[in-house]
Formats: structure tokens, sequence, C-alpha cells
């Protein structure tokens, strides 16, 4: 018999000891996050709802302009209005308010235990497992410590898309910071900066054109969520997606597919426009 | 110690997880190789010590590894020394604190990096200004400031450019501009031409060399250029191995170098560069005044053996000269000394280099009169002097030769000026 003997380990078990001690123990902080979480979403849908459509679209085709040219900002334009089409205008808002707010989130955490990471040899070593074991994970594992912590609803979504998301903005935070050039910062240190003049002043605007890479990557990763966020409430495109599993109708799970699509389409562009923006004076060495 | 801006004084840092511990083994003179083979630990600097001026350019040079760089920046504490002491305006600035280590780079030194170490993310402006506004210094200020300095390195108009539009050679201008922007007594220079190509490397030390005349800040300088090192530098250190082996002027140094490691590094040098007119003139055993007279003249020509003299006036400014057969022939003819003196003589500055001066020497028909700086006449060159100069066996020889006229030699001059 190659059966494996019968010895338990009850692994699972401990974790959700562990996951019902941080619900108790630190009900106040779960209280915040879901109090920053909400208020961000809420304070970005009220603005794009307050936004006509018709302004909205001429702010995307002037973006796209901006960043990129005429050309792909009136495509930019015709994706935002063929998504307005299909009847999921609200839904394209909602999506966007719980990317964006993820993504400002993940930028809040990120930059700064990046930055730490690059300063600190002990504090990086720790931080490695714990970001590839988020990267790993499937997703849906913390759907349910989501849920556990904050109930149904969009704030689990952001926070299930910020475990999935975060990784890489801090991976690249911290290799940016630790690749600026040994010269450049002993020709700052050499003019007797601070260190905190050396963070702000050189480190990282040095490091942002790898910084804004990992914004992009963050980003995408973000939407890549949306679908699965909505399993634990989240509105939007995702639900959309869900919902049209669920009926097997085959017409709204191709029109919200093809919305996300655009959708990430337009934010894989335009902040890849932006990175090159802040490129635009450094040739690789 | 008011005197010497600058004092290493048994400077070592060693590399490796515990530099401390190995200190104590330079002090029983072990090699550099044995404290690697028994240690691991990399001596980087061993056991330097100098003493630098206010206002001279100090150039550090040696082959590669041989520690410039590490002791270089053990001057503004990028490096912090293992052992020994460094005193700037005797203060031992190895002993600083944080506050005061700011303080000393924001004010007293400031350094110039080979591959130039400009923020691409400034403009060329914001650059030259960095070193202010981490002083707290007013935009306003420090702008005009700025200003001044990229127009005193030549980049008056790139102000708004980044560093990756311009060519090399006018980044490491602004790399001085920025430098220079802080006002620091001390420069701190690692190979800074070292990146550059030939023709613009000896512009750059041109202008490095006119921006000193003008501000006479006090210049440390790497090479592993021997002609570089030679060309800038009022004295020269010679590093190998870690250790300094050798300080000196350029001209000490070529004539008397310590040993074969130095005479293998300058055996390749342009002499003609570094040798002045100074260093291979002769002192004039006699000298003629215009009131002395045709007859004097001839006599002091017959007494030394020689077929022409210089004709100077009282303050030993030069005249002209007169040879033997003019001055017998004026003779006869009851010309005065003011008649048959030949103005056509060529002067030379003492500072020419004889690289200046082969052309010359060329040319005309007398020796070549050297002057000074207020145009008094300090001595002459033949073609042979020149030649001498340019080789190096020969020094020798030609110092007993300097020696033999000297001599003879001051005691007519003064004579003169009486
Ligand atoms: N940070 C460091 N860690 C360990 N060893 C070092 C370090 N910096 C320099 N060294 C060693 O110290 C020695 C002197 O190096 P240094 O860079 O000062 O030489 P250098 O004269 O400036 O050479 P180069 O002309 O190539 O710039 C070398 O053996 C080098 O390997
Ligand atoms: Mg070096």
């Amino acid at each position: 018999m190659g059966s494996f003997p019968n010895i338990q380990s009850n692994l699972g078990d401990y974790v959700e000891m562990f996951v019902d001690f941080l619900d108790e123990g630190l009900e106040g902080l779960f209280d915040l996050i879901f109090f920053i979480s909400s208020r961000t979403i809420n304070g970005i849908e009220a603005f794009l709802n307050f936004l006509p459509w018709w302004l909205f679209i001429i702010l995307i085709i002037l973006v796209g302009w901006y960043f990129k040219s005429i050309g792909s900002g009136l495509l930019y334009g015709l994706f935002m209005f063929l998504v307005g089409t299909f009847g999921l205008w609200d839904e394209m808002m909602m999506t966007i308010s719980i990317v964006v707010s993820a993504v400002l989130i993940c930028l809040v955490l990120g930059i700064p235990l990046g930055v730490y990471m690059a300063f600190s040899k002990g504090f990086s070593t720790v931080m490695r497992p714990i970001l590839d074991a988020m990267q790993t994970m499937p997703s849906f594992v913390y759907l349910i410590p989501a849920i556990f912590f904050f109930g149904l609803g969009n704030v689990s979504a952001i926070f299930a898309t910020l475990i999935y998301a975060l990784p890489p903005v801090i991976r690249l935070t911290e290799l940016a910071i630790r690749g600026v050039d040994e010269e450049v910062i002993e020709s700052a240190q050499s003019f007797g900066s601070s260190r905190w003049q050396m963070l702000m002043k050189v480190q990282l605007p040095q490091a942002l054109p790898t910084i804004m890479a990992g914004v992009n990557q963050t980003t995408m990763m973000a939407l890549a969520m949306v679908v699965i966020a909505s399993m634990v409430g989240a509105q939007g495109l995702g639900e959309q997606v869900l919902i049209s599993i669920n009926r097997i109708d085959i017409a709204l799970g191709f029109e919200a597919g093809i919305s996300i699509v655009f959708l990430a389409i337009i934010i894989d562009r335009v902040t890849n426009g932006v990175a090159d923006r802040f490129q635009k004076h450094r040739r690789a060495k | 110690m008011a005197e010497n801006k600058i004092k290493i004084d048994h400077v070592s840092k060693i590399f490796g997880p515990k530099p401390k511990t190995i200190a104590p083994m330079i002090k029983e003179g072990k090699s550099k190789d044995e404290i690697l083979a028994e240690t691991g630990h990399t001596v980087g600097v061993y056991d330097a010590s100098m003493e630098i001026n206010e206002g001279e350019v100090f150039v550090i040079m040696g082959l590669s590894g041989s520690g410039k760089s590490t002791l270089i920046r053990c001057f503004n504490l990028l490096n912090k020394p293992t052992d020994g002491a460094i005193y700037v305006d005797g203060e031992n600035i190895v002993e600083y604190k944080t506050p005061q280590l700011k303080k000393f780079r924001q004010d007293k030194i400031a350094m110039v990096f080979q591959h130039f170490g400009l923020f691409n993310h400034r403009t060329i402006l914001g650059n030259v200004e960095y070193g202010l506004e981490i002083k707290n210094m007013s935009k306003e200020e420090r702008q005009k400031i700025a200003q001044e300095n990229i127009e005193l390195v030549g980049l008056k108009g790139y102000e708004d450019k980044y560093p990756d539009e311009l060519s090399g050679g006018m980044q490491q201008r602004v790399g001085l501009a920025r430098a220079l922007a802080n006002d620091p007594d001390i420069l701190l220079m690692d190979e800074p031409f070292s990146a550059l190509d030939p023709l613009i490397r000896r512009d750059m030390q041109l202008e490095l060399l006119d921006i000193q005349e003008r501000l006479k800040k006090t210049i440390v300088f790497i090479t592993h250029d021997v002609n570089e090192a030679f060309k800038i530098g009022d004295r020269v250190a010679v590093m190998k191995d870690g250790k300094v082996v050798q300080v000196g002027t350029p001209e000490s140094i070529l004539e008397a170098p310590a040993n074969d490691y130095i005479s293998d590094f300058i055996k390749d040098i342009d002499r003609s560069k570094v040798f002045q007119a100074e260093h291979v003139m002769i002192k004039p055993n006699a000298l003629v005044s215009l009131k002395d007279g045709l007859n004097v003249a001839v006599k002091e020509m017959q007494q030394n053996g020689i077929s022409s003299v210089f004709v100077v006036d009282r303050g030993r400014h030069l005249k002209g000269i007169v040879t033997i057969d003019a001055a017998i022939e004026g003779i006869k003819q009851k010309k005065s000394l003011e008649d048959v003196v030949d103005t056509d003589v060529t002067t030379v500055a003492k500072e020419d280099y004889i690289n200046d001066i082969i052309p010359k020497a060329l040319e005309s028909k007398f020796p070549l009169a050297v002057t000074n700086k207020e145009d008094k006449l300090e001595g002459f060159i033949l073609r042979v002097h020149v030649l001498s100069g340019l080789v190096a066996d020969d020094i020798e020889e030609s110092k007993e030769y300097h020696g033999y006229y000297q001599a003879t030699n001051n005691q007519t001059i003064e004579d003169i000026e009486k």
C-alpha cells in the first residue's frame, strides 16, 4: 500500500486560530483599514460619477494624447464610448474606482516598504519569502480571511487585491533604490547631504523610472483581480462577468470581458507612457 | 601645522570583515601580500603620510589598484581610515561626528568624479545648485551662484539641458562647476579626465590650470597618466601597493626617481613638457653693463673665453648682445657699446617649457636669453642645454656643468648690480 500513513498536522487549523486571534486582537486596525479603503473608493467613485460621461471621454482622449499620441487618445476614447454602448458605464466607473483605490493604497504602503528593504538587509531577508508567498498563493485563498475581516463588499475586494498586487511595487522599489549608481550616491554624500535629502532628492528621483514599471505591473495585477474579487462582493465589471457565468449569458460575458480588456489596454499604455516620461533624460547605462 | 592645508598622518585603510584587528600588522611591517595571504584582508592604503600645501595642485599617481582612490576618498571620509589621522586646517577630521562631517563636506571640500556622478534627473542648473540647495540657501541666491559657475566653466546657455544631452567633456565641466559652486577650499578630483578622449582631456587640463590660477584652491588630483600628473602637478606623490613611495616636484622626481618602479613609470614621459627654461639655463658668468663700454666687454670675453656677451642696463634688463668681432671693430671705429650692440636676441621666460623653446633655439644665431617676470636677465640657453634637458641619462653630467658655472657666476652678477 502506497498511501501516506495517518499522521495529521492540522496546519490549517492553526492558521484559522491565528486568523481568529488577529480578528479579535487587531479589530481597531481592521476598522481603520475598512474606513480608509471605503472612504477612498467612495471618494473616487463620487468624483467619477460627478463627471459627465462626455467630459470623462474627452479627459481620456487628452491623457492618451499627452502620454502617447493623438491617435491613441482617440482610440481610448472610442473604447470608453463602446463600453457605454454596452450599458456598462456605471459598472466601469465602479471598477475604475476599486482599481485606482487599490493601486493608491499599494503605492502608499509599497514604496516605503521597498525603500526600507533597500536600506535594511535584515528586513529585506524577512520580507522576501512573504512577498513570494503573496504572489504565488492562489488568490482565492485570501478571499476567505478578507470576508472574515471585512465582510462581503468592495473593501474585501480591495484587501484581496492588495495582497496580490502589492509585491511588484515593493520589489521594484527595492531594486530601483539599490540600483542607483554608486558614484551618484557618493557625489550626493560628498556634498554633505543628510540621509533624508539623499533619499528625497537623489535616490527616489533616480529610482523613479523603475518604480513606475512597478506601478504599471501593480495596476495590471489589480485589474486582473477584478473578476476574482467580485466573488467577495466587489461590484463593477467583474460582478457582471460573474453573473454572466452563473446565467451562462454569453452576450453579457463577452461585453463585460471586452470592457475589462479595454480598461487594461488603456491603463497599461498610459502608465507606460508616464514611465517613459520619467525615463526621457536617462539613457540606459 | 598651520601652513599645510592637509596633513595625512600614517593613514591606513584596510578592507575586510575585521579591519581594526589587522592594523597592528602594518605597524609590525608585514607586507600587503602577507596580510592578504594570512588574513584575507585587502590593504587599500598602507601607512601613507604626506602634507599638502594651501593653494597647490597636488597630484597622486600610481598604477591601477595602487590605492589612489581609496586614499583620496579618505580626504572627505567617503572612506573612513582604519588607522591614522587626517588634519585639515589643523583639525583631525577622522574624529568628526556626523554634524561636523556634514558641515565639513558642505563648506570645505568638494569632489569631482571619474564618471562625473551627475544627477541625470536634474538639469545642468539643478546639478550645479545641488550643493547649495542642501545647505538651504534661498533659490534666488543659489541659482545666481550656480549660474556664475556654469559660466566659469564655459557652459553658458546649457543651463536647462539634462546631463545626457551633453558630451563627456561638457559633463565633466558640469561636475567641476558643481564642485566649485560650493566655494570649497579643497577640490578632490579622482581621475576626472580619464573618461575623456585625448584632445578634450588636454583642453580640460589647461582649463583646470586656468581656473586654478584665478581661484587658488587646494587641489588633490588623481591620475594614472604620468604626463598629466607632471603637466598639472605642483607636486606629485607616487603610490604603489597602497604605499606612498615618493613625493616631490615633477622635476625632482624626474631627476632622482626613488626606485625602479618610479623610473619605469616615468620612462615614457615627454621631458620637454616637464622641464622649463630655468632647469636647463646657465647663469651667465659674464655680463656687461651699457655704461661699461666696449673695452670692458672685450676684456670680459677674453677672460672668460667666450665669443659674445649679453649687455644689460643697471636694472639687469636685457639690452642686447655684443660679439667679440663687433666689439673689436667698434673700438677701431671709435664707436660706443650702444652703437654696436645687437638687439636681435631671442628671449624666453624662465617658465617656458623646453618643448616651446626648441624651435627658438634652432632659429636663433645667439644663445637664448632667459628672463624672469620682471624682465631681468636670469640666464642663457645654448642648443646643447636644450638637448641635455631632453635626455635623462645626461642629467648627472649637466648638473656638474651647472655647478661649474654657478660657482664662478653669482659673483659677476652681483658686481654688476652694484
Ligand atoms: N570597497 C572595497 N572593498 C574591498 N577592497 C577594495 C575596496 N575598494 C578598493 N579595494 C581594494 O583596494 C586596492 C586599491 O584600490 P583603489 O581603487 O584605491 O585603486 P586605484 O589606485 O584607485 O586604482 P584605479 O586606477 O584602478 O582606480 C585594490 O586592491 C582594491 O581591490
Ligand atoms: Mg581609482
